[in-house]
């Protein structure tokens, strides 16, 4: 399923709104999972799982080509986590 | 480093900002955006949203686990689990926005 599908279903169960409302719901419901993240904010949606932030140290790496060894910089990356009744649903439990 | 944490009171919050639609409706919208994403995923669909991120589903096989307090060896059964590989755009902008901050 892409994007445009998932705004599709969602228009479809809700013929009394405007397509590009629901684009613009399906869009803010992203965007506002990344803004927090770039905050450093977590997104936790029980049930489904929680968005958050990891700190990855700063390290001595390698360039593959050159072997050379190169500071890379400490980063911060998005993480996700899988809510409790997802992974059992996945898995037929729920 | 921002030390919030957001629900999806906050996320039907920005759609009734947004989109001014009543709060119960954004919040039914919100609802509904997160049970499509699970019913594809469960019914084994990949499911792709561009400038955010991949969920798919992944087959893990049976292996054998250790309890770790006993240290019994334990068949750990096959299952499926979810992974989900962020964007270029959300890596991105996560990285930009937590530069130099705790």
């Amino acid at each position: 399923m892409i994007r445009s599908e998932l705004i599709q279903k969602i228009a479809d169960e809700n013929p009394h709104l405007f397509r590009r409302d629901v684009e613009r719901i399906v869009n803010t419901v992203f965007e506002e999972i990344i803004d927090a993240m770039a905050r450093g904010d977590r997104v936790e949606l029980r049930g489904f799982g929680a968005f958050s932030v990891k700190k990855r140290e700063a390290r001595m790496g390698r360039n593959p080509r050159t072997g050379d060894s190169v500071e890379v910089e400490e980063k911060h990356v998005p993480f996700f986590k899988t809510g409790k009744l997802l992974r059992d649903r996945l898995n037929g439990l729920a | 480093m921002g030390d919030k944490t957001l629900t999806r009171m906050d996320l039907a919050e920005a759609v009734f900002r947004d989109v001014g639609l009543s709060r119960h409706e954004s919040a039914q919208l919100v609802e509904s955006v997160l049970n499509h994403i699970s019913d594809a995923l469960v019914e084994g669909q990949q499911v792709k949203i561009s400038s955010f991120g991949t969920f798919s589903v992944r087959e893990k096989s049976e292996r054998i686990g250790r309890n770790p307090k006993t240290g019994e060896e334990v068949p750990i059964t096959p299952r499926r689990v979810l992974s989900f590989r962020p964007s270029h755009l959300m890596k991105e902008r996560v990285a930009a926005g937590n530069k130099r901050k705790g």
